[in-house]
């Protein structure tokens, strides 16, 4: 079942089958830096990228520039704590929950509803937030009971079922009645309110206790990192606890996990229920931090996007958790963006974008002399075609970029190399653009499709001309047509390439299903 | 002396076939009874009948002079009923130390809290599980030490996995261990190897052992005593001498005519 090329080799006594391997990876550059990396004792790894977490905020002004920029981080850190969560149930205990996204909703909810004028209460967040918190592992534990038995696809149809509940209650939450039977009941309403339907709760406090508020962007950014910080060292310990074990023997082998003493169903709730709390956790943070709770940041879209980064880090590992959440919130959801909401800011959706290929390529292909040939191969193909194209054709190859500032001039170093690299057509945007855009687009969904189906030089050879096409549909129309599409299209395209060359996910470990 | 393991009249059908039917068998403290008979004849079933995987239709199994019949499979464990799987069923992708700590779990009563907090009675239980695992793995002399200490299970060979197997059985602290098939695609060496280790487990372990096995090489070198199945039925008990000259197992195994033909 396992390739014979990189994948985990079953039976064979990996250390000793690569032994000659690893000295050779010694002897260079790479190898004695990873080597150097891996005498550096873990704690001062996590102390070191906290640091530099902490410093992001101190490099910022009180500009609107910078408060965006600190938003963005700050909703990665959010999105960083529901991949952690998410990571229990799935990467842990190996439990597909497609209800996830419920706690998320559950937390912001509760926050609401506890601290805004919708029902008139005010509480401090000190009391409001360890509430909610365990109410929505309580919650996770209830909801998790029925489902106890049930293991896989199975116990992903009733988990998705949970979420979609949740979903209906908070759009349809605003005219709760007893079978519209409220007045002859003798309540003094037809229907009751709850959750504001579809608008949502807004004019959500922010948190705040002992008389401070946490008003600032810089604020809620150190209040997010903190509970990063606090849920990933809690549940690195929990991993190497002997419930962190209990929950990975129980993902590799259930059965036998039952014959060594573990009480699987308790730990399946106990999963379930952890990683709820930490989802509500985000939650909260959440809800203060937009000062609202609104039903379309709970839906199963979200729930899509927080799997994809827990899948991209790479499932059972918590930095690569954290790697997922960050790369996917800043590049594909913030990054992407056309335009940002600050006018200055526009353009930097090529930066991201071919940073990101650039990312996939360097992150999935090896040996090094591979990548540079493929990485070479890009450049001269690119630079080949605009040449031909460039002494045959009367029109031009100097067609209008779409993102960031109108003309190559304009456009920075990038600019210039995207120039000479691609070959726009000429014109006016409207009519020089859309038949090749078409065309192009088709090119490269058949060219996507190919990679993924062939190997070996053949492969390699077809992702030159992927990525240079990749480049012209971009460029040409793609970013202002239909940006949410398509940065959704490109976190897929992401996803497949990453999970062809890299099954485990960026940081995650090569898994052995059975033998 | 009550037997450590008693089972009494047990039935397990599954639809039409009956796998088990009217079983008596008892294993008594530090002693290697062996179960033989040919495929299909029911013995993993009883395996699975003890450990509570299944719930016997009809009949009671007791242990230590307590029914186990409907217990959780997990709390027959903590009893102290230790089992092996004949299809290997490690926690592969556990390194194999891992793999041996994870057995410790209902020996050991931290909460998530407390190890998420690492409070003294955690820090404690970890220290004991890490000298367990040590004690445990290094019952197969170099075998399972060193290095592969912290490889993932599937790196393993065959053989390394099944005394895996019976290491992380070992480490849950039974008193009663069933070994299905320890010896299955070994070869003669290692064959010989399991055959000493077994008899050492009881020795220095203190442990029952039920043993299913189909080299007949071992059953004679280990068992004290030996039940022949067929169909679910028991058609021997005694010593090996007395089961393997007995008529009906030689039947069982051969067919009708070769007792005939003697």
């Amino acid at each position: 079942m396992s390739d014979a090329g990189d994948g985990p080799r079953i039976g064979a006594d990996e250390w000793v089958a690569r032994s000659g391997e690893r000295a050779e990876a010694r002897g260079g550059i790479v190898g004695r830096l990873r080597e150097l990396y891996e005498r550096v004792p873990k704690p001062a790894v996590f102390a070191f990228f906290v640091a530099v977490g902490a410093l992001v905020p101190l490099l910022t002004a009180q500009t609107d520039n910078d408060i965006y920029f600190l938003r963005v981080g700050t909703v990665a850190l959010v999105f960083a704590l529901l991949a952690l969560g998410l990571n229990v149930a799935v990467g842990f205990a190996g439990l597909l929950d497609l209800g996830y996204i419920a706690y998320y909703g559950i937390g912001a909810y509760g926050y609401a509803f506890l601290s805004s004028d919708k029902h008139g209460v005010h509480w401090g967040a000190w009391l409001v937030i360890p509430l909610v918190v365990t109410a929505s592992a309580l919650i996770g534990l209830l909801l998790a009971l029925p489902s106890r038995r049930l293991v896989g696809d199975y116990l992903a149809i009733v988990t998705l079922f949970f979420g979609q509940i949740f979903y209906v209650i908070a759009t349809q939450g605003y005219r709760i009645s007893f079978l519209g039977l409220n007045k002859d009941l003798g309540f003094d309403r037809a229907n009751w309110d709850l959750t504001g339907g579809p608008n949502g709760i807004a004019n959500v406090d922010r948190i705040g206790a002992f008389g401070l508020t946490a008003s600032s962007e810089r604020a809620y950014f150190y209040i997010t990192l903190v509970a990063v910080v606090v849920v990933f060292a809690g549940l690195t310990l929990a991993n190497r606890s002997r419930t962190g074990r209990a929950w990975r023997a129980l993902n590799d082998d259930m059965l036998a996990a039952q014959a060594m003493s573990m009480p699987v169903n308790w730990l399946k709730l106990l999963a379930v229920a952890v990683g709820a709390a930490v989802a509500a956790l985000a939650g909260t943070i959440n809800a203060a931090l937009l000062q609202g709770a609104f039903p379309d940041d709970y839906n199963t879209q979200v729930l899509i996007i927080i799997y994809a980064m827990v899948i991209l880090g790479g499932a059972g590992s918590l930095a690569g958790a954290v790697l997922g959440a960050v790369l996917v919130s800043v590049l594909m959801l913030e990054g992407l963006r056309p335009q940002t909401p600050i006018g200055d800011l526009t353009g930097n959706g090529r930066w991201v974008f071919y940073a990101a290929i650039l990312l996939v390529l360097v992150a999935t292909i090896r040996p090094l002399r591979r990548l540079a040939a493929i990485l070479g191969g890009i450049a001269v193909f690119g630079v080949l075609v605009h040449t031909i194209v460039a002494a045959t054709t009367a029109r031009g190859t100097d067609g209008l970029l779409n993102t960031g500032p109108e003309t190559f001039e304009e456009g920075g170093p990038l600019g210039w190399l995207v120039r000479n690299w691609l070959a726009l057509p000429g014109g006016t945007y409207e009519v020089g653009s859309r038949t090749w855009f078409n065309i192009a687009l088709v090119g490269l969904i058949a060219l996507m499709l190919c990679v993924t189906l062939v190997k070996g030089w053949v492969r390699d050879a077809l992702i030159v001309p992927a990525v240079w096409l990749a480049g012209f549909v971009w460029e040409t129309r793609l970013v202002i047509e239909a940006s949410g599409p398509t940065r959704l299209l490109l976190l897929g395209v992401m996803l497949i390439v990453v999970m062809v060359a890299r099954p485990q996910g960026l940081l995650g470990r090569p898994r052995v299903e059975i033998v | 002396m009550a037997a450590l393991l008693e089972l009494t009249k047990v039935s397990k059908a599954f639809g039409g076939l009956q796998c088990v039917s009217d079983l008596d068998l008892d294993v008594g403290d530090g002693e290697i009874v062996s179960v033989i008979g040919p495929n299909g004849a029911g013995k993993t079933t009883l395996f699975n009948l003890v450990t509570g995987i299944y719930r016997p239709d009809a009949g009671d199994i007791r242990f230590d002079g307590e029914s186990i019949v409907g217990l959780a499979p997990h709390k027959i464990t903590n009893r102290g009923v230790a089992r092996t799987f004949q299809t290997l069923r490690l926690f592969l992708n556990m390194s194999v130390k891992e793999n041996v700590m994870a057995a410790t779990y209902g020996r050991t009563r931290a909460s998530l809290l407390e190890s998420m907090l690492r409070l003294p009675r955690a820090r404690r239980e970890e220290r004991r599980t890490n000298a367990v695992a040590a004690e445990k793995l290094s019952f197969f002399g170099e075998r399972l030490m060193g290095y592969r200490w912290n490889q993932p299970a599937y790196s393993l060979s065959y053989a390394n996995r099944r005394r895996l197997e019976i290491a992380r059985a070992t480490a849950t602290s039974p008193r009663l261990l069933l070994l299905d098939e320890p010896a299955a695609g070994m070869n003669p060496v290692e064959t010989h190897e399991i055959t000493e280790l077994i008899a050492k487990l009881r020795d220095d372990g203190g442990y029952a052992i039920l043993v299913i096995e189909h080299d007949m090489h071992v059953v004679e070198g280990i068992s004290d005593r030996v039940v022949a199945l067929d169909h679910g039925i028991k058609i021997a008990e005694g010593t090996f001498d007395e089961v393997a000259t007995s008529p009906r197992v030689v039947e069982a195994y051969l067919g009708a005519s070769a007792t005939e033909r003697k």
